[in-house]
């Protein structure tokens, strides 16, 4: 059978239609870095290979989690122009868990409950003028919580 | 799963306003198995957007990492009593939910 090229035509424009909204609806998902299964691999994918140490960085989270299911790790970033924010759990088998992006009008600081499947580091970092600054605290679990 | 609801809370303390809110979500990592055994599929919120007064202030991406029934706190630079505050997710299964509240 002969292909028509009009029919084609008109079908890769109908596709096209079809799939825009998608593309439109669907948010920015840095599949490179949830994707990686090291923190090195997720920094990179972040742009973020080798972040500075920073003391203006704050990570407000327990000491030991007795339930790794619910950690709830607190981040202020007192980096002067933070853009964003990403948190990092070394040990857990996808190791990036969140990157947060703030505009004028949000401050640099989120509070969130991640899953820790074992004791681990957990890594923060913040983009600030085109610079990525890194804090690190070590959080002990008791009951990991990867199962739930 | 139909998305299930989500509860939300601004409050204006001392010029920043703190927006606190919870989302249903079973954030399922993939490698749950259920009581037969049978791996329980990755599905989890991917994209959290919060907006002030319809403008974006705070882009989120997350994985599966963050725990079941995701809560989170954001602070925004001022604000006053009044104002508008929209949370809306989108999850891997492309299943979506939103809420709104005035700043308290």
């Amino acid at each position: 059978m002969r292909i028509n090229p009009i029919r084609r035509s008109l079908v890769a424009v109908l596709a096209a239609a079809c799939l825009k909204p998608f593309a439109a609806l669907a948010a920015t998902w840095n599949k490179d870095g949830f994707g990686a299964k090291t923190a090195a691999d997720a920094l990179k994918a972040l742009g973020a290979g080798n972040p500075l140490p920073s003391k203006d960085l704050l990570i407000e989270a327990p000491q030991i989690a007795e339930n790794g299911a619910v950690v709830p790790i607190e981040i202020t970033s007192n980096v002067p122009g933070t853009t964003s924010i990403a948190v990092l759990i070394d040990k857990n088998p996808f190791p990036l868990v969140a990157k947060f992006d703030f505009t004028a009008g949000a401050l640099p600081f989120v509070k969130l409950n991640a899953k820790m499947g074992e004791t681990s580091d957990v890594r923060v970092i913040a983009e600030a003028g085109g610079k990525h600054y890194v804090a690190t605290q070590e959080i002990k679990v008791t009951v990991g919580g990867c199962g739930g | 799963m139909a998305a299930g609801p989500m509860k939300m809370r601004a409050t204006l303390n001392g010029g920043v306003t703190d927006v606190r809110v919870l989302m249903t979500h079973p954030m399922e990592t993939g490698q749950r198995k259920d009581p037969d055994g049978k791996l329980v599929p990755l599905h989890f919120i991917q994209n959290v957007t919060v907006k002030l007064n319809g403008r974006t202030v705070v882009e989120s991406q997350i994985s599966q990492g963050i725990s079941r029934n995701p809560v989170f706190t954001f602070r925004l630079k001022g604000g006053a009593k009044g104002d508008r505050i929209e949370v809306s997710w989108i999850d891997n299964h492309g299943e979506t939910n939103q809420t709104e509240t005035a700043v308290a």
